[in-house]
């Protein structure tokens, strides 16, 4: 077990790592110059040599990357050009909106996720197992930036029940929330109704049903637990992922003051430190989130345990 | 009992109208092109700016869903627009799919160190967002099309190595590659000639089920301005050119969704049916 914990700890460390140094060349060998990006139309040569000197980028490429590592290890991660404020700093300032929103439509989506696919599982071809299938269908089918446009249109111009941007009262939540969760919603419906199907199959729920268990609990004691453990991988493992996808495309659709929005406009304002930050960033919850499941995972299941 | 039931389960795939419709509307649309569309899908009209569709008020049957904000033709434009939705999602599957095929054929073939290091590889690539490696990519080769397909092209292979690995690794153990061995072919000849027609099914399968999701992400990426540039024609695009006028022209941004959920929707409706009837063992996702 320590083992297993240990050498997935390790695996973690080196994959932010090695998106790290990806990150540096990258950044480094494309043709894109960073200090013609920064300086202003009518500046000298002079001053470009001087701003090459600063950021330390007449050295060769291998010191560099030295300077940039012991940067790191000191946590700076350089400065934002435009708001000429450590980038890591910038980053952290935008990130509880991202969280906030990005809760809401975790707690969205779990639930009704879950909700409908058991309840469609239980009772397979009824009302709910259509309704479910076929938002199921929709949430694949359905771009998310549509969706939120479409929202806009309808509740926000048409109607003007909602608010359309920024963020403040509870009723900002809505759309967002909403547009945030619709994937999510479909993929987890799609997988706790095969798994609980399967479950539901089994011999030890027909065991549990001839011992006269009431059927609730069958459904969520014994069927549930055994098929929650696929569920519980995909929820924590692809929210993550998901998160960070769809955070950027509604933040951009409905003007939320989080990161999402921040790496657009930082995109567009060609402030790379920024978006440098926002991809090691966004590795690092990733792999710290996967590292998390595994070991849940092995304590649930000790089948991982043991291999 | 478990005899009817599996009969009637068989009986239960039906093939998709809906899918085959939708899919029917696009691949004209695509093919037909230039036959079919009113206009030139570049060409403006200044006099007819942002013209409602026919059946409103203002609109007229010369633009039957109306005009954008530089009088061209929405409908000749969204005809115009599936075959770049084709051509971006065709060439992302095409390149990380053949990239997963080999490596998964690698890795299941050879077994051992290479076959670990390379399912450790996709383990560590799957757990990174295809859309940080967008933004780097775009920062500094520029957004385009081509900055698209190498994204996703570099973001996707794990999906296809790890189907094509397991495939492989039962595949081995039959007795036509035993042969194919013993007759002297060489490592890449079996790989390439004997095992490979045997998971094009698997696949071609994959590849419909994906394409559905592809087009939704390239549209997403040009809508966010880090895909297809104006004034090409792109679903995405038109949708994010349309957005700034959404108080007042609806249709700028309704009609190219509903392109794009149409195509989707035949793409993974058509997908569902295929994996159930070619491949009945897999389960949906």
């Amino acid at each position: 077990m320590q083992g297993y914990i240990a050498k997935r700890i390790l695996i973690a460390i080196f994959t932010i790592f090695a998106v790290m140094t990806v990150v540096f060349f990258v950044f480094r060998l494309g043709p894109a110059d960073p200090v013609a990006v920064m300086l202003s139309p009518n500046a000298t040569p002079q001053d470009a040599e001087n701003l090459t000197k600063k950021f330390g980028l007449d050295k060769p490429l291998i010191i560099q990357y030295g300077n940039f590592l012991k940067n790191v290890s000191k946590g700076d991660f350089g400065t934002s050009f435009r708001f000429n404020e450590p980038a890591l700093k910038v980053l952290f300032e935008r990130f509880p909106a991202t969280l906030k929103l990005g809760l809401a439509a975790f707690f969205v989506s779990v639930s009704m996720g879950l909700c409908l696919g058991i309840l469609s599982a239980v009772k397979p071809d009824s009302i709910i197992d259509r309704l479910g299938r076929l938002l199921a269908l929709a949430g694949m089918s359905l771009p998310s930036f549509w969706v939120g446009v479409m929202l806009i249109l309808f509740f926000g111009v048409t109607l003007r029940w909602l608010p359309i941007a920024g963020r403040g009262t509870a009723m900002h939540y809505v759309m967002p929330t909403l547009c945030m969760s619709l994937y999510p919603i479909a993929l987890i419906t799609r997988l706790s109704r095969s798994s609980m199907l399967d479950a539901l199959k089994s011999d030890y729920v027909t065991m549990a049903r001839i011992k006269g268990v009431p059927e609730f609990y069958v459904i969520m004691l014994h069927a549930f637990k055994n098929a929650a453990i696929p569920v519980i991988t995909v929820i924590f493992g692809l929210f993550g992922a998901l998160m960070v996808g769809s955070a950027v495309v509604v933040e951009y659709i409905f003007s939320w003051p989080g990161i999402g929005r921040l790496v657009m406009e930082s995109y567009f304002a060609r402030d790379y430190p920024v978006v440098q930050i926002f991809v090691i960033f966004v590795t690092f919850v990733v792999v710290s989130l996967n590292l998390i499941v595994d070991i849940v995972y092995a304590y649930i299941d000790p089948r991982i345990r043991y291999q | 009992m478990k005899l009817f039931n599996k009969k009637k389960r068989r009986g239960g795939v039906r093939p998709p109208v809906f899918g085959f419709f939708c899919l029917g509307f696009f691949f004209t649309a695509v093919i037909f092109a230039n036959l079919i569309s009113p206009y030139d899908p570049n060409e403006g009209d200044l006099f007819n700016t942002t013209m409602p569709p026919a059946w409103q008020e203002d609109g007229t049957m010369a633009h039957i869903l109306g005009t954008d904000m530089l009088g061209r033709d929405i409908l000749s434009r969204i005809i115009h627009g599936s075959r770049m939705s084709l051509l971006i999602s065709v060439g992302c599957i095409l390149f990380y799919g053949s990239l997963g095929v080999i490596l998964g054929l690698i890795s299941g073939f050879r077994g051992g160190r290479t076959d670990m290091f390379i399912m450790r590889l996709a383990d560590l690539w799957l757990s990174l967002p295809g859309i940080i490696l967008l933004f780097m990519l775009a920062s500094i080769y520029g957004p385009s099309a081509k900055t698209i397909i190498i994204t996703f092209g570099i973001m996707g292979w794990p999906n296809y190595a790890r189907i094509v690995r397991g495939e492989c690794l039962s595949l081995k153990q039959r007795d036509f590659v035993r042969l194919a061995r013993v007759a002297g072919c060489s490592e890449l000849r079996i790989m390439f000639s004997h095992i490979l027609p045997n998971v094009f099914n698997t696949i071609i399968i994959m590849a419909t089920i994906e394409v559905g999701g592809i087009i939704v992400l390239t549209a997403t990426m040009s809508f966010l301005g880090l895909g297809t540039q104006p004034p090409s024609c792109d679903w995405g695009l038109m949708l994010a050119e349309g957005r700034q006028y959404i108080t007042y022209a609806w249709w700028l941004v309704t009609f190219p969704g509903i392109a794009i959920v149409i195509t989707v929707l035949g793409f993974n409706l058509t997908g569902d049916w295929l994996r159930e009837v070619m491949d009945p063992k897999q389960k949906l996702r």
